[in-house]
């Protein structure tokens, strides 16, 4: 293995090369820093940085490249073979046809209400479950949370049909209860939200007895201001998750006036040409990259919330 | 007394989610018990008929098909969809350059909604004028009829599921391999082991716990694929993809018959069950 400073010797017989920048190592990984400098280190690194940065983008990018150049193009130039990369043409008419033929304003608009009204509901009921589980401690309590938790090895698909025909029974069906209490039921984040309130100081909370507090104010005054950073997890994933969903809006909102978008998109598809699809997917997409640039950090972090520890 | 209050406060807070809970969660599943012993149609007034849906579900022709295709699935899945996400991780954590485009890309299709990811590859499938072939052709290879032969629709599937889900995992196992001390490699180095030495007795030893987990959370969520085949291929061509929870799904509401529908959920739900008892038992045996 040649030093760095060896290796800027050898160099200078070709006139004046400067000794490359090394790379710089923050932690320790399998690859050693010593390793990584090394004349044939920074070689494959190099290789494999570049090859990794082309596949990626090949791979997560360039399919929705050729979906945004997609309904930029027109029917006929979709038909061409071999295909054009870039639009000869762009024309954004795919997209206010695709407006208008799947009705994307009114299916938003559904989306948007079901998914905050959803948040809404959902946050109510397990905030308040956690914060009884957690802090005032009833009887039964760990049995009820056990009970919740088991609820997560069940996977959804299979109690689709049973809790369909529940919601039939309720006469639920083309009304957003029927997408808003399922998800309120959800056992992972009564379980995340409980194990942050454990972490908050017991002397905090009696403080505030003391200082003669109820319940609710408590809840209030003092969990809910320092619970910031996993309300905020638990929020953005609420959301996003009803956003996503298909089957089960697929099923319960089946009014065409009260579809979801994913639903809407769905129905129409194949009754419309490919770039109007695309202009729809497109449309589609937007709102959830938005809040994916906006609040990357808080989805990463809370991916990892419940896993690493669990 | 106090305790009283005490209880009578916190269960005021529960309430809701017990009823959520109990509606919406607990009652469906004894509810999937109580259907799969019935025959019924929603309308009319359901019928006790023992073990009659079972005897239904086996006799249907795709019910074979259905599983294996599962299986098939779930095993294709697996070996894309949990070894490639743990290979990026560890050259994902290597790389010092770049790590938060490559972060933000890998991640960027599982904020989309499925609807989108399987509608885009459905058009990249297209035989004719879609993506993939025209690839194909521009290295001269020939073309792949993709969802619409029996021997390659599986594994387009797989593909599809495996690019839109594929971005949790991988941050995921990054945390996990960021977590692992910088200690044991300089060890492990000093005892002369070279990198491939460092990832058997280093690294997959101290991820071996969320490998365990993921391993299962990932078979599960395989075993129920829908929107795949329900989108894209209609479980064609000749029941090459129906899978058991698009079976369940066809027979209940496009056959509306959800007493059979309920029989395949149940068993699903049984070796989905066998199954996470196994993991978890597993896990235990791993911390003694």
């Amino acid at each position: 293995m040649i030093s760095v400073g060896a290796r800027a010797a050898t160099g200078g017989k070709r006139g004046r090369r400067r000794s490359p920048k090394p790379i710089e190592v923050q932690f320790r990984t399998i690859v050693s820093p010593h390793q990584l400098n090394s004349r044939w280190g920074r070689r494959i690194y190099w290789v494999v940085l570049v090859a990794v940065l082309v596949l990626f983008t090949l791979a997560f990018v360039f399919p929705l490249y050729w979906m945004v150049t997609g309904a930029l193009k027109t029917p006929e130039e979709l038909a061409q073979m071999p295909p054009t990369l870039f639009p000869a043409d762009p024309t954004p008419t795919a997209f206010f046809e695709a407006w208008d033929l799947f009705d994307i304003g009114t299916l938003l608009l559904n989306t948007g209400y079901y998914s905050l009204g959803g948040w809404v509901v959902c946050m109510a009921v397990d905030v308040s479950a956690a914060y009884a589980l957690s802090k005032l401690r009833p009887m039964f309590g760990n049995v009820i949370l056990g009970m919740m938790l088991a609820t997560l090895m069940i996977p959804a698909m299979v109690v689709l049909i049973p809790l369909y025909v529940t919601v039939v029974d309720l006469g639920l069906l083309n009304n957003p209860w029927a997408l808003w209490l399922p998800a309120a039921a959800n056992g992972f984040n009564i379980f995340l939200l409980k194990r942050f309130f454990d972490s908050i100081p017991r002397e905090l909370i009696e403080a505030a007895q003391i200082d003669g507090a109820g319940a609710v104010r408590i809840l209030r005054s003092v969990v809910l201001p320092i619970s910031r950073p996993i309300l905020g997890v638990v929020s953005i994933f609420t959301i996003v998750t009803s956003f996503k969903d298909f089957v089960w809006p697929l099923l319960v909102m089946t009014d065409s006036d009260k579809m979801t978008i994913s639903v809407g998109l769905s129905q129409t598809a194949g009754a419309v040409t490919q770039n109007q699809v695309m202009g729809g997917l497109l449309i589609t997409s937007i709102p959830m990259i938005i809040v994916f640039f906006i609040f990357q950090r808080h989805i990463m972090a809370g991916l990892t919330a419940g896993s690493i520890k669990g | 007394m106090q305790i009283l209050r005490r209880n009578l406060t916190a269960y005021g807070f529960l309430c809701a989610a017990l009823a959520c809970f109990t509606v919406f969660a607990w009652y469906p599943m004894v509810r999937e018990f109580i259907l799969s012993f019935q025959k019924t149609d929603l309308i009319n007034e359901p019928i006790w008929v023992g073990l009659d849906n079972f005897v239904t579900a086996f006799q249907d022709p795709a019910f074979g098909e259905a599983w294996l295709n599962t299986l098939e699935f779930t095993f294709l899945a697996l070996l894309c969809g949990y070894a490639v996400p743990f290979v990026v991780a560890l050259v994902l954590n290597e790389l010092r350059h770049a790590r938060a485009y490559l972060r933000f890309v890998v991640y960027l299709p599982v904020m989309l909604p499925p609807i989108v990811a399987v509608l885009l590859f459905r058009w990249f499938y297209d035989p004719g004028p879609g993506l993939f072939n025209q690839v194909l052709d521009a290295f001269g290879l020939p073309p792949l009829a993709w969802l619409d032969s029996s021997s390659t629709a599986l594994i387009s599937l797989v593909i599809v599921s495996t690019w839109m889900n594929m971005g949790s995992a991988t941050l995921i196992y990054l945390a996990a391999l960021q977590n692992i001390p910088p200690e044991l490699y300089e060890a492990a180095e000093l005892d002369g082991a070279g990198i491939w030495k460092r990832i058997r007795h280093v690294t997959i030893p101290q991820t071996r716990l969320i490998l365990l987990l993921m391993l299962m959370l990932q078979i599960v969520a395989t075993m129920q694929v829908f929107i795949e085949p329900y989108m894209l291929t209609g479980g064609g061509p000749e029941n090459a993809t129906v899978t058991v929870a698009y079976l369940m799904f066809q027979n209940a509401f496009t056959l509306q018959d959800y007493g059979s529908a309920g029989a395949l959920g149940m068993m699903l739900m049984i070796v989905l069950l066998v199954f996470a008892a196994f993991q978890l038992r597993l896990t235990r045996e791993d911390k003694a």
